[in-house]
């Protein structure tokens, strides 16, 4: 490593911020670039299950919500191809990358919602695993990506809120409407537990190393479950993993080992539904090239 | 064409930089600005900045070295405990300020 990158490499780890016009190491950039891009994508295909259910949700109240949920997400997606834009690739081809299956998208985004209970069950629990990932990212290196996380945050708080209420109307609904609920938890789980990704210790992890993460990935998992396996117990759903338990010794959760080879074919493009979200992708790109036409013939 | 959005909490508070926007023109800036910055409520102001007038100053080289201007170009702990001394009232003053 040459004297330059060694001196970046301490500024960040000393808690250092760059900027985009600031100097920084090549592999940074790269890093940078592929990270930010996998989020950008992840909230564009993230709107793809929610929009399945925008015609199909229960009353007015929860379609408005809904489609304004839906709305954050894509605004997301735009305020993080801005970032990566700036980091010099531009959102053209992110989005090409995309469609052709080239760069990946969260795991969570690769299964179906096959119920209104799946619905909530995305809105509360797997916007909740992503808010700690998120939450850390506030303290990212890079301060453009940092910045916009404060809003993106902020609006992922209003996306609990919203699952939340889903669930609870659910569970003190009917005794389908529960079942519902628990027979989402039940295909939730390990797509959760995969969430936050491997055990790799944070000083081996390139991406703590630069401090683009600021959180190893098993402590992220731990903090998920101590936010939310009472909120999901006391509502009297059922984990559906009988070897989760606090460890009181170690202060730690322990849990049945996730399939990690599964989690590596899902978000390589294997999961139930990637195939499908991709073409619809393809699908409303060609649709909506008109539109950018129009826009910038418009404005020339 | 990039613009810079700096956004205003409340009413009274600096605008500060929130992020960016693309859009071929300002009217167009401002209806994305609009809705990716202002539409929960949360600014009371946007301004928009095309980034190409933005002028950046991100070095102040300081060649002659005016120590005058910052607060290490002055060496008061010396000079206060001399003239304790010459006045007699070193030991009156706390024991962490001598």
């Amino acid at each position: 490593m040459d004297t330059r990158t060694q001196e970046f490499l301490d500024y960040v780890q000393s808690g250092g911020q760059v900027e985009t016009g600031d100097w920084m190491p090549d592999e940074y950039r790269a890093r940078l670039v592929k990270f930010i891009e996998m989020h950008g994508n992840s909230e564009l295909m993230g709107v793809l299950p929610e929009r399945d259910w925008i015609l199909r949700a229960p009353t007015l109240q929860r379609k408005l919500a809904l489609t304004a949920k839906i709305q954050d997400e894509v605004g997301h997606a735009q305020l993080i191809y801005r970032v990566v834009e700036d980091l010099g690739k531009p959102r053209g081809a992110c989005l090409d990358d995309l469609v052709s299956g080239k760069a990946k998208f969260h795991n969570v985004f690769h299964y179906p919602t096959r119920t209104w209970g799946d619905v909530g069950v995305i809105a509360w629990l797997v916007d909740a695993a992503a808010i700690v990932s998120q939450k850390a990212l506030l303290k990212c290196s890079y301060a453009p990506y940092a910045r916009i996380m404060k809003k993106i945050c902020w609006e992922e708080s209003f996306h609990i809120l919203h699952g939340r209420d889903v669930i609870l109307a659910m569970i003190t609904g009917t005794p389908e409407q529960f079942e519902l609920v628990q027979e989402a938890l039940d295909r939730w789980w390990e797509p959760l537990m995969h969430f936050h990704g491997n055990r790799i210790p944070a000083e081996e992890d390139p991406m703590y190393v630069w401090r683009i993460k600021s959180q190893a990935n098993e402590d992220a998992r731990q903090e998920f479950l101590d936010g939310y396996v009472s909120q999901i117990r006391e509502l009297g759903l059922e984990i559906p993993d009988p070897s989760l338990r606090k460890d009181e010794e170690t202060d730690r959760w322990l849990y049945t080992e996730p399939d990690w080879e599964k989690l590596r074919a899902v978000v390589t493009g294997h999961g139930p539904a990637s195939e499908e979200r991709l073409a619809f992708r393809r699908l409303s790109r060609q649709d909506v090239a008109w539109v950018e036409k129009v826009v910038l013939a418009e404005a020339a | 064409m990039i613009y810079e959005v700096f956004r205003q909490e409340r009413k009274g508070q600096p605008l500060q930089h929130a992020g960016t926007v693309t859009a071929p023109n300002e009217r167009f800036a401002e209806i994305y600005a609009r809705e990716q910055y202002g539409r929960r409520q949360e600014s009371v102001a946007l301004w928009l900045v095309p980034r190409d007038a933005v002028s950046e100053i991100d070095e102040f080289p300081d060649e002659f070295d005016l120590k005058y201007r910052r607060v290490d170009g002055y060496s008061i702990k010396a000079r206060l405990r001399e003239a304790r001394e010459k006045a007699g009232t070193l030991e009156l003053a706390p024991e962490g300020d001598r």
